[in-house]
């Protein structure tokens, strides 16, 4: 690790930080994340610059999907720490291997009863290297923190969810995303040997501590419009046809403005426009809505809501067409 | 990558000590990220440069919302500054509005909102600005021309006919700042100062309250407040602080390290799951406040298992089963004003009635577990208060709040008997902004620990 630590990161553009803004949109493009203007932005900043990324918005709007992508665009291994409540640094840092660690004890004591006691002060240099022994990497747990910053190859690490843990965890993080550092008492201070790159995750269940915000660059994602939600939705299911697609999104759009309880993230857009496909259905009509609505929508109250406003608009619009055509 | 132009620099700075006094924490680190940034970035590309400054500036919803009010403004003085030391004027190539096909018009106009093309729309503000200056409309007041100019060309929210794009009230609100931003450049240019600049409107920054404001707003201020009480209590749990060691299952856990308790194992903490009572003013006294009380009251219904919601003018009357029916807010707010039945005679709030009816209908459902919420200004036009039932009602209840949309230095000014009833209730909060109602929540919430054990 002591070598680790002269190879520090000097410059956090490393050679492969992308040129421009458009590349980086262009490499997310390909891997299959139709990023807009600021999101592109930012994970070019956060290259660039070597700064951590905070990601705000509701959910299912593709936050955690960013850092996948950013992970497959530049070929990088993906690190994930999923935040949950009471989440502490034993799970996200590292941990001792008690266990290990307890029999390593045993075993040496075991050894000293079966020898004839030497003299003292060899034993002593005996009980001293034991100890040095126990408190060395060989024990050490790493958890997805640690992992990152030990890492030889460079990283993206993704902190999922972040304000579903404590301000103390926060105030934790801010030694691993300021400094890209870990202390641990027991063997020193671990520094990063590449320069990860950091997503964090928020669902602004609750206000974050400044302290954290101002270390990181700031990017909120909100649902997309009309236009770049069918370019996603035709991305990952390009069979469906382009007609049936913006209708999908259309009707997608307005089960938003609903008040749901849950609203219908991008990804359920994309599994409904699946299930289109496979049912080989060729407009959304009335019937074809309900059947299919659980997908986009799983709550009992909210299904009634949205077959009662958006179910029979769709019947009203089909109506229509078919006077037209009449 | 590029170097920042000379003069850059301390405007920047001047833009982040403007954004401090809108109360945005911008450090010296963030400045200092900005420029870094901004070496990175084609600082020419307008929306780039915004994008990076927001990137590395406005670190929530909030601050992103403020950041673009000022933003605009900010460099739209600047630049009309620097015009007018340089004798630099528009050339007037949207001269000629005279011949325009208003239909046409208000066509491109539309087209362009739906499309969100804000280079597109700028260029039609002026033309429209250049159509109604030639009918001789303008009044000189830029408010009231950018109103006028609006109603002319049909926009409204939601009235598209099928054939037509309907527009949202954001859309719309965008081609409004264009509009905005165009008078004030004529303006500029006509009487060739800056008008002074003014610290952003109280009303931008407070609760969405008048009721002329759209609901949407209302909305959004609620919806987070709605995702936060989702998550609370829930936060609790986790926490080992406090926390009750659990024999069993610790020294369960120690069979795994040979019979040492290494590993405590602690009880799990139950959250409180309180019982809400609300009682929200609907009366003309806090009439826009009440738009916003019953969007609250809306929010809360989602969030807590047991709760029950009264509205009251003159007499009191429990919504509870309408806001479990009904989904949609602006129903709901049309149902309570339709069948409530909470006016009587003259429509001014009568409180001491109220408490008089609430302790009878619920006298027996109280207890220590329940919350008793009371939204209103505690102004009773001169009624008598009837404190001493308000207490009775506070005393049963487990802990009582009252909000008050009032700011504090109004309380007890005039007929408002705040002092009367303060001293019963477990806090009393003033609530005009959503900040003072996310603490509210807080505490409501279980941000303290329960009053009875």
């Amino acid at each position: 690790m002591a070598e680790g630590a002269e190879r520090s990161v000097s410059t956090p553009a490393t050679a492969s930080a992308p040129e421009s803004v458009a590349d980086v949109k262009e490499a997310l493009g390909r891997v299959g994340y139709l990023a807009d203007e600021p999101a592109a932005l930012v994970s070019y900043l956060a290259q660039r610059l070597g700064k951590p990324i905070l990601v705000e918005g509701p959910a299912g709007v593709g936050k955690t999907e960013l850092a996948k992508a950013i992970s497959r665009a530049t070929e990088r291994p993906l690190i994930r720490l999923q935040c949950y409540e009471g989440l502490d640094e034993a799970k996200a840092l590292y941990e001792w291997n008690y266990r290990k660690q307890l029999l390593r004890i045993q075993v040496a004591k075991e050894a000293e009863a079966d020898s004839p006691p030497a003299g003292t002060p060899g034993e002593d240099a005996e009980g001293a290297k034991g100890w040095d022994e126990i408190f060395s990497e060989e024990f050490l747990l790493t958890r997805p923190l640690l992992a990152a910053i030990a890492a030889t190859e460079p990283v993206v690490l993704l902190i999922d969810e972040i304000d579903k843990t404590d301000q103390e965890f926060e105030a934790m993080l801010l030694e691993v995303l300021s400094d890209f550092q870990i202390s641990i008492p027991e063997l020193g201070v671990i520094v990063a040997r590449t320069h990860p790159i950091v997503v964090l995750t928020s669902n602004n269940s609750r206000e974050l501590t400044e302290a954290l915000k101002r270390r990181c660059l700031y990017l909120w994602l909100d649902y997309p419009e009309v236009e770049r939600e069918m370019e996603i939705v035709r991305l990952h299911s390009p069979d469906l046809d382009e007609q049936l697609a913006r209708r999908l999104v259309e009707v997608v759009h307005m089960v938003r403005q609903l008040d749901l309880k849950k609203p219908p993230s991008i990804a359920e857009s994309i599994d409904w426009a699946r299930a289109l496909l496979l049912l080989g259905a060729d407009d959304i009509d009335q019937s074809v809505f309900e059947r299919t609505m659980s997908i986009v929508v799983k709550h009992r109250s909210d299904m009634d809501l949205v077959a009662e406003r958006v179910g029979l608009k769709l019947g009203g619009v089909e109506g229509l067409g078919a006077e037209a055509a009449g | 990558m590029t170097s920042l132009p000379p003069g850059l620099a301390p405007r920047l700075v001047a833009f982040c000590e403007e954004l401090r006094g809108e109360g945005v924490a911008v450090g010296s680190s963030e400045i200092l990220d900005a420029f870094e940034a901004l070496e990175a970035v084609p600082w020419t590309q307008q929306e780039d440069f915004r994008e990076t400054l927001a990137a590395t500036i406005a670190k929530s919803q909030e601050d992103r919302r403020v950041f673009e009010l000022l933003f605009d403004r900010f460099f739209f003085r600047a630049s009309e500054a620097e015009a007018l030391e340089r004798q630099v004027g528009e050339d007037r190539r949207y001269d000629g509005g005279d011949r325009l096909d208003l239909d046409a018009l208000r066509e491109a106009v539309r087209q362009a909102i739906a499309e969100g093309r804000d280079g597109e729309m700028r260029d039609l503000a002026r033309l429209a600005i250049a159509a109604f200056g030639r009918r001789g409309e303008g009044s000189g007041v830029i408010g009231v021309d950018v109103q006028r100019i609006r109603r002319t060309l049909g926009l409204q929210a939601q009235t598209g006919s099928p054939d037509e794009p309907v527009l949202d009230r954001d859309q719309i609100n965008r081609f409004e700042r264009h509009l905005r931003r165009e008078l004030e450049r004529a303006l500029i240019e006509r009487t060739e100062k800056l008008p002074p600049s003014r610290p952003l409107a109280e009303l931008d920054r407070a609760l969405p309250t008048s009721p002329a404001q759209d609901l949407a707003a209302v909305h959004r201020a609620v919806a987070q407040l709605k995702r936060r009480l989702a998550t609370v209590g829930r936060e609790h749990r986790g926490r080992r602080r406090g926390a009750i060691v659990d024999v069993r299952r610790t020294m369960r856990a120690s069979l795994d390290t040979g019979g040492v308790p290494l590993r405590l194992k602690h009880r799990p903490k139950h959250p409180r799951r309180p019982e809400i009572y609300v009682l929200c003013d609907v009366s003309t006294s806090v009439t826009s406040a009440s738009v916003f009380f019953l969007s609250v009251l809306h929010a809360l219904h989602d969030s807590f298992r047991k709760l029950r919601s009264f509205v009251f003018i003159e007499r009191i009357s429990e919504v509870t089963d309408v806001f479990e029916r009904e989904r949609d807010f602006r129903a709901i707010s049309e149902r309570i004003s339709r069948e409530g039945g909470v006016a009587d005679v003259s429509g001014y709030t009568d409180y001491g009635r109220v408490w008089l009816e609430f302790l009878e209908e619920i006298v027996e459902d109280l207890g220590p577990r329940s919350t008793v919420i009371v939204l209103g200004d505690a102004r009773t036009n001169g009624r008598e208060p009837h404190a001493e039932v308000f207490a009775r009602v506070a005393e049963r209840a487990g802990r009582t709040f009252w909000l008050n949309p009032e700011p504090r230095l109004y309380w007890n000014y005039g007929d408002s008997v705040m002092a009367a009833y303060e001293p019963h209730c477990t806090a009393a909060f003033e609530c005009w902004t959503t900040r003072h109602l996310e603490e509210f929540v807080n505490v409501v919430a279980g941000g303290t620990p329960s009053v009875e054990a």
